[in-house]
């Protein structure tokens, strides 16, 4: 394809549902739930482990309005994983939709439905639960081994090997070396090594865990979710309720933000069982406060990191070794544990050896699952802090010794092949990376060769800059699968199905942009339906930067086929071969290139008109991508710090991204920028804390603190030019690389204006006194 | 207890539970519009105009709007319509959830603020959290929205 003469990709067109949601029609979960629905909440664990001895719900009941109270003896008992991943998935069933134990505060206890909130939060405030209070893990360096084991049930398993021993609070372990690691250390003239330590983090997605459900016509279980993933959530709602599948149908509406929050089933079966169990419409809406206290974090993790090079800056060895704490449930916990080895040490692949392992472990706090990064943050976090150390060790440009050792087009790395997402990884030699470019670009634009990286503003004021590169994927190769079916209509336009699911990024309009482009069609001719399980194809959903290139090259396969199915239809039509008949924008030619007839002509004549020739033509493209082409990019933090309060100002954050192609420029731009604050706030401020008995203290706005608008300087971001072959249109996803660097060269910079080196996140301002004054800076 | 109201120009007669705040209610009553993120005055979504002025109204008690005026972003469609094609230009709409209460605000500060420069922007719209777009995209469409009023 000629890439110079697209008319409806590499456009920034505003999204296809822009107007509708700023002008607020519904068009979200809760806006569509039935005014009926019985309103229902769950009652939490006070505790961080516990035992119930009895609950006592009889007052509970006789409150006005409340039509249903369940209790761990009132559910079937089956082990499950809320975690949306592809089957079987890779993080282990140890989770009951309710359990006689609770593992952290905020488990769930009971379900109170009722006719309206007054009704359900007056009953239950009338449910007495008597609990055996049990020893309690909340240090996730003591976890492993502790005589306190959070889940000694029997009936929990992993689904294949992932290194599980509950009995010793391991969720998952891993280790893999190529080369004598140990020995090529030993050898190395350099050797530079930390401990690195990252947050949890929550997601704040504007838009609460939300669900309701119903029972149709035909008595099927409907569920209305804000979830990234509608055919995960079918498949473990099955599981868990231990319903058929073909009793399930799951729907997404438009979703406020996900970030890997709603990849997940935190709601739906709380509201499905009350609709089981009443017959009536139910609707859950998590409290701010729930969110923080029982959905999922991002993964706290402490990562050791050795690296070995010699005296020119030839990095030889990298040694990672991770401890990461998956919280009271294991989702996601040896995936994103992977992620943090597998997106980060790839780019440094010219080393003799490199070795990655470490185990995951159950704490009794909140657990921790998907979140924009999954572990490539963490990893990044501790590799390019440490790269920085052996820069300074050395004498040299930061950004000279990333150059010397950093991947390339053209280029592999063993570790593609080795490390995969629960299983082995796909070898794959990488065909556009734009790094050198980025780093050039970057530097220009942070003014790193025209300015000091150093320099004194006021009198406790340093002003400094700090670098980072990354890299993420696109899709989860040879795992992950989405499709698209596409229909003719009368007059000429066509359907869209997809299973693939927009969750406020506009893919929904990127994948129109892509059907488009192919078809030779205005972007208006494309009518999206989306994310519903009984009405479009599969799809795994919106997680793993998958969605514009898995997603996509689904779309460019179905607008192909399409294309060939439209020819052979007018090829019948007029008695000619198929490959007589030539079809460019919107009409069809003969061999003469004489018109034979329109795509609105022929639209009508194939449902109207053909007689017994008449038919629906559709195509369906499905795929899955053999490789994950890794998105780069250059991140350049400049910063200024008070060394009075310790407070740390970002002025300014360059971004240069290699994401291929961009479909949609303009919002491409706006996931790198929004990708980059959520960054920089886990760079800065937000952090998860708990008392010593393990109540979350940061449980609200008010305490856990996300960037405002105030809070930053300018984001510049720009894009190298690229073009991924593999990609649709030439483009990879872009969805999480924004908020990997942030950390790394924010703490780069810290380093460079004040020469402490800070090991762990987030930068706050009291850590960050410390630190200086402990150096006696 | 019972309250009347001009709400988007309909007067209104509102039930209301003892203690329930205004987003509550207006929710309640299909102002669906009116959406709410935080419970704690914290994060802007759930704004409307009560006399013309922003308000959180999440943390606003329901009985204080007897005999007042007030506006959802449905109140101000053609307005909002005219910010919303900024907005959507830049694809700083992302997920939508923030932007009624994002875009009335910007209406708001519009009508109370004469010229107001980058500064002046971020502290009128502190208020107003969104985790999608990193603001820059939410402050390209203001500004652009902003110059083509004053042509």
């Amino acid at each position: 394809m000629n890439r110079n003469t697209t008319k409806n990709v590499q456009k920034s067109i505003p999204k296809i549902d822009g107007q509708g949601l700023v002008l607020g029609r519904p068009a979200f979960t809760e806006d569509l739930a039935p005014q009926d629905a019985l309103v229902v909440r769950l009652v939490r664990s006070p505790h961080a482990h516990a035992r119930i001895r009895s609950i006592d719900t009889s007052a509970a009941e006789q409150v006005p309005g409340i039509a249903c109270i369940l209790t761990w003896k009132d559910v079937k008992r089956i082990a499950y994983t809320r975690a949306g991943q592809g089957h079987p998935e890779p993080s282990p069933h140890d989770k009951f939709i309710l359990d006689e134990y609770v593992r952290y505060v905020g488990d769930e206890v009971a379900i109170v439905a009722g006719r309206d909130l007054a009704c359900v939060n007056k009953a239950m405030g009338l449910i007495k639960v008597d609990y055996e209070i049990l020893p309690a893990v909340l240090d996730f360096e003591t976890a492993a081994d502790n005589p306190a084991v959070i889940h000694p049930e029997p009936d929990i398993h992993e689904m294949f090997p992932i290194g599980f021993e509950p009995k010793r609070n391991i969720a998952a372990a891993y280790k893999m070396e190529v080369g004598p690691v140990a020995e090529v250390l030993a050898n190395s003239d350099v050797v530079v090594e930390g401990t690195w330590y990252t947050q949890a983090q929550n997601h704040m997605a504007m838009e609460v865990h939300t669900a309701f459900t119903y029972l149709d016509l035909h008595g099927r279980l409907n569920v209305v979710s804000s979830t990234q993933n509608p055919f995960h959530t079918r498949r473990l709602l099955g599981q868990a309720l231990a319903l058929p599948l073909k009793q399930i149908r799951v729907q997404k509406p438009r979703i406020g933000g996900g970030f890997g929050a709603k990849q997940t089933i935190h709601v739906e079966p709380y509201a499905a069982l009350v609709t089981l169990a009443t017959g009536k419409p139910a609707k859950i809406a998590l409290t701010r406060k729930e969110v923080f206290e029982a959905t999922f974090t991002r993964h706290q993790m402490r990562i050791q990191v050795r690296l070995g090079a010699d005296t020119e800056g030839k990095l030889r060895a990298i040694d990672m070794q991770v401890l990461s704490n998956t919280g009271a449930y294991g989702e996601h916990a040896l995936t994103v544990f992977m992620v943090g080895g597998s997106k980060t040490l790839p780019l440094y692949n010219k080393v003799q050896a490199v070795a990655y392992g470490g185990q995951v472990v159950y704490t009794n706090q909140v657990s921790a699952g998907a979140f924009r990064g999954y572990g490539a943050v963490q990893g990044n976090f501790a590799l390019e802090s440490a790269m920085d150390e052996l820069a300074h060790r050395l004498g040299m440009d930061p950004i000279a010794l990333r150059r010397k050792n950093m991947i390339g087009e053209g280029e592999t790395s063993e570790v593609f092949r080795i490390m995969g997402e629960g299983s082995e990884g796909v070898p794959m030699t990488i065909e556009s990376c734009k790094l050198e470019y980025c780093i050039a670009r970057g530097k220009e634009l942070i003014r790193w060769d025209t300015e000091p990286l150093v320099r004194q503003v006021g009198p406790n004021r340093i002003r400094a800059k700090g670098m980072a590169i990354a890299m993420q994927g696109s899709g989860i190769p040879l795992i992950d699968m989405g499709s698209a079916t596409l229909e003719l209509q009368d007059d000429g336009f066509f359907k869209l199905h997809m299973g693939a699911t927009d969750l406020g990024t506009g893919s929904d309009t990127i994948l129109a942009q892509i059907a488009a482009e192919e078809l030779e069609v205005p972007v208006e001719d494309i009518v999206v339906y989306a994310s519903d399980t009984d009405h479009t194809p599969y799809d795994v959903g919106a997680y793993a930067s998958s969605t514009t290139y898995v997603s996509g090259n689904a779309v460019v396969q179905a607008a192909q086929r399409m294309k060939g199915a439209l020819r052979e239809a007018v090829a019948e039509k007029y008695h000619l071969k198929a490959e007589e008949v030539q079809y460019r924008q919107g009409q069809f030619y003969d061999e003469q290139g004489k018109l034979i007839t329109s795509l609105k002509q022929f639209s009508f004549d194939t449902l109207y008109h053909n007689g017994a020739q008449m038919k629906t033509i559709t195509a369906t493209g499905s795929y899955s991508g053999e490789k994950s082409p890794p998105p780069y990019m250059a991140g350049f933090a400049e910063i200024e710090v008070d060394t009075e309060t310790g407070k740390i100002d970002v002025i300014e954050y360059v971004a240069v991204v290699d994401c291929g192609t961009p479909i949609n420029p303009n919002l491409a731009r706006i996931q790198v920028e929004g990708g980059l604050l959520q960054g920089i706030g886990m760079a800065l401020c937000e952090d998860v804390q708990y008392s010593e008995g393990g109540h979350l203290l940061t449980n609200s706005l008010l305490h856990y603190k996300v960037p405002g608008r105030e809070d930053v300087g300018r984001l510049t971001v720009e894009f190298a030019e690229s073009f991924e072959p593999s990609g649709p249109f030439g483009a990879k996803s872009v969805a999480e690389i924004g908020i990997d660097t942030p950390p790394a060269a924010i703490a780069n910079a810290l380093r460079n204006a004040t020469g402490v080196r800070i090991y762990e996140l987030p930068l706050t301002p009291p850590r960050v006194l410390r630190a200086l004054r402990a150096a006696g800076t | 207890m019972k309250i009347t109201c001009t709400i988007n120009k309909e007067q209104k007669v509102l039930e209301l539970q003892a203690g329930e705040m205004l987003a509550e209610v207006l929710r309640r009553y299909g102002y669906t519009e009116v959406k709410v993120g935080c419970d704690t005055g914290s994060c802007g979504l759930c704004t409307v105009l009560v006399d013309g002025k922003p308000v959180l109204s999440c943390s606003y008690l329901a009985h204080r709007a007897e005999g007042r005026t007030i506006t959802t972003i449905k109140g101000k469609e053609k307005e909002a319509a005219e910010f919303a094609a900024f907005l959507t230009a830049e694809g700083a709409d992302q997920c939508g959830f923030c932007s009624p209460g994002f875009a009335l605000t910007v209406l708001a500060m519009k009508e109370e603020l004469a010229h107001p420069n980058e500064a002046d922007i971020r502290h009128y719209l502190a208020g107003n959290l969104c985790r999608c777009t990193g603001y820059e995209g939410q402050m390209r469409a203001i500004h652009k929205y902003l110059e083509a009023r004053h042509e």
